[in-house]
């Protein structure tokens, strides 16, 4: 059971208030109908499954309501960080790797 | 019957002036309070109590603590009270306790199954589940069955439980798991500095080791030290302690999961109070001090009842007053062990001889053991015991460690017990919990939690620091360093450190399995793991076929797979594994312990969330009305919607038509309340509906309705419902019963992450409102009467919206239909909502007004076409599947969601499942929902499938039975017959049709 801290309400607070809503940083292309339907395929289904760092898109449900960043360890469930949506994550894989 | 093992009164543990009954497998019995069911066995002179699972072996106790194998037991008097597989080590005695063996059906002494395990244990060598019991699969259910029948597991009461539970959280600074000397030091430490400090320990007192040592603090018995610790942190106001209360798991971001056990010491079903408690603990920092278990070694026929761990003797002896035997001889890798013995004597019973593996030893405990006169048999092992209800002798022999054989011919010594220390193992299970790999230690012999990256501190016995002077030390050390990581204090223990002398002791041995003159295939069984009789024969035998790695070899031999997750054997289970293999022990892998520690209750685990609290229930302001007219519900997501409203002696179906003919020959009523609504403002408002919508939305006037489809980014349907315009920048939108919360997040989701620049805003208003729709060729009459406004077809058209009041009542009135015919839906405010049912049944009472449910909307609506989503739709199924092109969108210019993927290759197959209608031959025959579709009814098994069922009825309407249901290109195959093989063996046919049943042109709704 996580301790999450809501970048908006600034409060650590138990997993049971949060659902993970998948993977961060995806963004819809702005030209669906130029894509190939591989390009398309790219963007709705493949997600990545990494053993470490992943950025993670979370969703204050019992909050308030709002979707926000986090940056965990997928091994160890460590959260490096939490950020509001439109932020770029501080902490990153290629970052650790150095 | 006398306690013959009862020695004369000498601890505080035992309360002589209370005696307490029990009973076991049938026989009555006597203890004392602060007796376990397993000291008071012991005092009573039970040697067998269970049978072991494979092989049918008699069994007695081993141990005094969580690592029992064998005492474990079905406590409780009823059906409704009894508790499967409590340790009986761990059961606190109470007046009336009722105790069974879980194993050796039908009575232990004399077992049925012994004759059959002694054939069916040399039919079962290692790998015998997983070479027989896989193959064929299918026999595997009637296998167990027998194996569980045979061998005993315990059984699951079959009466409710009628014990309360509860759940507490807590937040605090420092967390004690363990209340020995390191636990007791730490909470002290920690203490002082003024943080918030919990400490809970699994016994029904604090103490730990403490409580079977007989080592002195500051020149007094050790219990003096605990009692006035204990004392000082019960009375400083930011210390919790816990008695009773086990930490059965150990989870990320250092939360402990701990079950108290309030009341089950006290008896069976103690009711108005609280039986078990859950606390949640979320501590800063964390201090594990679990302590560590004693390992018993590996010798032949060492299960025999009477072979015991050396310090449960101990315990045994100096806490519950209880010397289990009359002759002992004792088996020991190390000095430590030696106390064991000289307990033993000083309760007056003979130690026939100590069995020392190591060469020699001059440490202080081997001294004193001299100097009472007691043999010691160095550089030796006992290689077996004689006996099967209880021992009767062993045989000792001289043994070489290096090469693993005797060096010299056995010795016969007549004993009763036999006691064995191999050593301590740290209880490394709770840092295993969290993820953390254990570490071996050459100079313990032991496993030490690894490295973690929880806000975890360890001390004492844990971190193989087994001196009691250094482990209180280390406590206290760790305790002030805790709090400190916790922003309180200094990092040091100030107070003042208590006088022990520790005795020295020469080196242990690292020693795990003892040999025998034959090898391990041929010598006398030597249990490894007592609760799955895994011996290390067979482990050898797992070895030799191929499996090296430890998590194998427990698959392949179940070792470690009881109930009590191999507390007693792991270890020894690996270091025979390492040894067969010429491997370390780190070699073979580590041991990964996971949550519970012990087993737990459901009830604990559920706490009060149970029964009517185990799910919040919501009613509309209207379900007092639809209680007194004997409403039938169903279960809608948390809603408790009307079903159907039987009259009396009326069949289901009968009310269903009854309702159905109502509303389509005059006027009926439905409790909609539960729909969502979501109040959609801003100024991008509409440009947002555009694109999560399939059709457009630029041109809905205010006062106008709409029906919307919504479709995830593949494309596919995932709810659909009304949005009305209220205003130039307000909408509000019904989504399905059960959807609206989905509806809700998946709106945010976009605005939120995708399209922040739209200015629009949503609030959930379900509950704001109260819905009633009036349905039928009567229902304007209905509203004319009691509405304020014209509501004639030229002044309120289909799929208008006007405001009105209502029974006196300020009311939004949607002319929308779900059953095809006339219709208005009625909104007021949720609490006028039950006001106005009222009115309109009143007003509809001339028309013979027929409230339906949830039963009769789907048929309706099914006559019609129309779809529910969840129901005609699983996520798989797009609008053109649903022959619903007409609600998209052409012309739009943003590209919404699901658009872009209608043209991918997969979903443009025009053999894709389709929605249809299907007329069933028989008329009468209501085609069960579900129902696989085929083509060619007399094709071979497996059948290709086509599609299936979705939606079935008898329709009282039309006066045959219809269904909705996806057949593969079925939109091109109106007028074919399908075939639906059913699971009585029948095959019924079914024509393809339109799935517009009734009113195909829409004229009802349109009046
Ligand atoms: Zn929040």
């Amino acid at each position: 059971m996580l301790l999450i801290k809501c970048p908006y309400c600034e409060e650590q607070r138990e997993e049971e208030e949060f659902s993970p809503a998948g993977q961060a940083h995806i963004v819809r292309p702005l030209n669906p109908e130029e894509l190939s339907d591989e390009q398309w395929a790219r963007y709705l289904f493949f997600r990545k499954n990494p053993r470490g760092l992943h950025h993670e898109l979370w969703l204050h449900a019992h909050g308030c309501r709002k979707y926000f960043n986090m940056t965990r360890n997928t091994v160890t469930y460590q959260i490096m960080e939490t950020y509001k949506m439109g932020q770029q994550p501080s902490v990153t894989a290629s970052q650790e790797v150095k | 019957m006398r306690q013959v093992n009862r020695i004369a009164a000498k601890s505080k543990h035992i309360n002589r002036s209370r005696i307490l009954s029990f009973t076991f497998n049938g026989k009555e019995y006597q203890g004392y309070e602060g007796d376990t069911v397993a000291s008071a066995l012991l005092a009573n002179g039970v040697n067998v109590v269970g049978r072991s699972f494979k092989y049918s072996r008699p069994r007695g106790i081993i141990t005094a603590d969580s690592q029992e194998p064998n005492a474990i037991f079905q406590v409780g008097s009823t059906q409704a009270t009894t508790i499967p597989n409590p340790r009986a080590t761990q059961t606190e005695l109470y007046q009336g306790l009722v105790a069974t063996s879980t194993n050796g059906w039908p009575n232990v002494d004399f077992d049925l199954m012994s004759t059959v395990g002694k054939v069916g244990g040399s039919m079962m060598p290692p790998g015998f589940y997983y070479k027989t019991f896989m193959y064929p699969q299918s026999l595997w259910m009637s296998y167990e069955h027998l194996i569980r029948k045979g061998a005993g597991l315990g059984t699951s009461p079959t009466q409710a439980d009628p014990d309360s539970y509860d759940k507490i959280h807590h937040h605090c600074d420092v967390m004690i798991v363990g209340a020995g000397p390191a636990g007791l030091a730490a909470a002290l430490a920690a203490a002082d500095t003024g943080a918030r400090v919990i400490i809970s320990d699994e016994q029904n007192e604090f103490g730990g080791h403490l409580l079977c040592s007989t080592q002195q603090i500051d020149g007094q018995l050790p219990n003096l030290w605990v009692e006035k610790i204990v004392e000082k942190l019960s009375n400083m106001d930011n210390v919790l302690l816990l008695p009773r209360s086990t930490v059965f798991g150990y989870y990320d971001h250092n939360l402990l999961g701990i079950n108290e056990r309030c009341t089950d010491h006290l008896g069976e079903h103690k009711s108005k109070t609280i039986r078990q408690r859950m606390h949640k603990v979320r501590a800063k920092q964390v201090i594990l001090a679990t302590g560590a278990h004693e390992r018993p070694l590996v010798y032949g026929n060492n299960d025999v009842p009477g072979c015991m761990l050396a310090n449960a003797v101990s315990t045994y002896i100096n806490r519950y007053e209880v010397v289990p035997g009359n002759e002992l001889v004792l088996m020991t890798t190390n000095d430590n062990a030696y106390k064991t013995a000289i307990d033993w004597h000083q309760a007056g019973r003979q130690v026939i001889a100590i069995v020392d593996t190591r060469a020699t030893s001059n440490g202080e405990l081997v001294k004193q053991a001299k100097q009472l006169d007691i043999d010691i048999i160095f550089g030796h092992g006992v290689i077996n015991v004689k006996g099967s209800k209880r021992v009767k002798g062993v045989d000792i022999a001289p043994i070489n460690v290096n090469n693993h054989c005797l060096t010299g011919s056995a010795k016969h010594f007549s004993c009763d017990t036999v006691a064995s220390s191999g050593g301590w193992s740290p209880v490394i299970h709770l840092s295993s919990h969290t993820g953390s790999r254990p570490v071996w230690k050459d100079d313990i012999a032991g496993f030490v939690p690894g490295e973690t990256v929880q806000a975890q501190h360890i001390c004492g016995g844990l971190e193989g620091v087994y001196s009691l002077s250094k482990v209180i030390n280390d406590g206290f050390s760790t305790g002030a360093k805790a709090a400190q990581a916790a922003d309180k204090g200094e990092g040091r223990y100030e107070g003042s450190q208590p006088h022990i002398v520790d005795p020295q002791e020469d080196a242990s041995m690292a020693l795990f399995h003892i040999p025998h003159s034959k090898r391990t295939s041929r010598a006398p069984k030597q249990f490894v793991d007592y609760q799955n009789d895994v011996t290390a024969a067979g482990i050898e035998l797992a070895n030799r076929e191929g499996f090296e790695s430890i998590e194998h070899v427990k698959r392949y031999t179940a070792l470690g797979f009881g109930t009590d997750q191999g507390k007693l054997g792991n270890i020894n289970g690996m270091a025979i594994t390492a040894k067969s293999l010429g491997k370390t022990i780190p070699e073979t892998g580590t041991t990964i312990f996971r949550p519970m520690y012990t087993p737990t209750t459901f009830g604990a685990l559920a706490g009060s969330d149970v029964k009517h609290l185990f799910d919040p229930v919501r009613f509309s302001a209207m379900h007092k009305w639809h209680l007194d007219n004997s409403a039938e519900f169903e279960d809608v997501g948390q809603w408790k919607r009307p079903w159907y409203f039987p009259q009396a002696g009326e069949t289901m179906q009968q009310s269903l038509e009854r309702e159905c003919l109502a509303t389509r020959n005059s006027v009926g009523i439905l409790d909609a309340s539960t729909l969502g609504k979501i109040d959609i403002q801003g100024k991008d408002a509409r440009e947002f509906l555009n694109r999560v919508y399939t059709n457009p939305w630029s041109k809905l006037a205010v006062g106008k309705c709409r029906y919307g489809v919504m479709c995830k980014e593949d494309g596919m349907v995932f709810d659909d419902g009304v949005t009305a315009c209220l205003d130039e920048n307000r909408f509000i939108m019904t989504t399905t019963t059960g959807g609206a919360a989905g509806v809700l997040q998946w709106l945010e989701l976009w605005h939120q992450t995708e399209w922040p620049e739209l200015e629009v805003y949503f609030s959930t208003v379900t509950d704001h409102w109260s819905t009633m729709t009036i349905s039928g060729p009567n229902s304007r009459k209905v509203l004319e009467k009691i509405c304020d406004i014209d509501v004639s077809n030229d002044n309120f058209k289909y799929m208008d919206w006007i405001e009105a009041n209502v029974a006196g009542v300020k009311a939004r009135i949607f002319r929308i239909s779900f059953t095809g015919e006339l219709s208005f839906e009625i909104n007021v405010q949720a609490n006028y909502g039950m006001h106005t049912w009222q009115a309109v049944m009143a007003a509809g009472k001339e028309f013979n007004i027929t409230p339906y449910g949830t039963e009769t909307m789907h048929i309706l609506r099914a006559e019609k076409g129309f779809i529910i989503v969840g129901q005609d739709t699983d996520g798989s199924v797009t609008p053109q599947d649903l022959d619903m092109d007409w609600v998209v969108g052409k012309k739009k210019e943003f590209s919404f969601i699901g658009k872009r993927s209608w043209t991918r290759y997969d979903n443009k197959r025009d053999d894709r499942k389709q929605m249809v209608g299907l007329k069933p031959k028989d008329p009468k025959f209501v085609l069960p929902e579900g129902a696989q579709i085929v083509f060619e009814p007399n094709q071979s098994i497996p059948m290709t499938m086509v599609g299936h069922v979705t939606s079935s009825y008898y329709s009282a309407c039309m006066g045959y039975s219809f269904a909705l249901a996806v057949v593969k290109g079925g939109i091109n195959r109106k007028g074919q017959s399908v075939f639906l093989p059913l699971s009585d063996g029948t095959t019924v046919e079914a024509e393809i049709c339109s799935p517009v049943f009734y009113d195909p042109k829409g004229d009802r709704q349109n009046v």
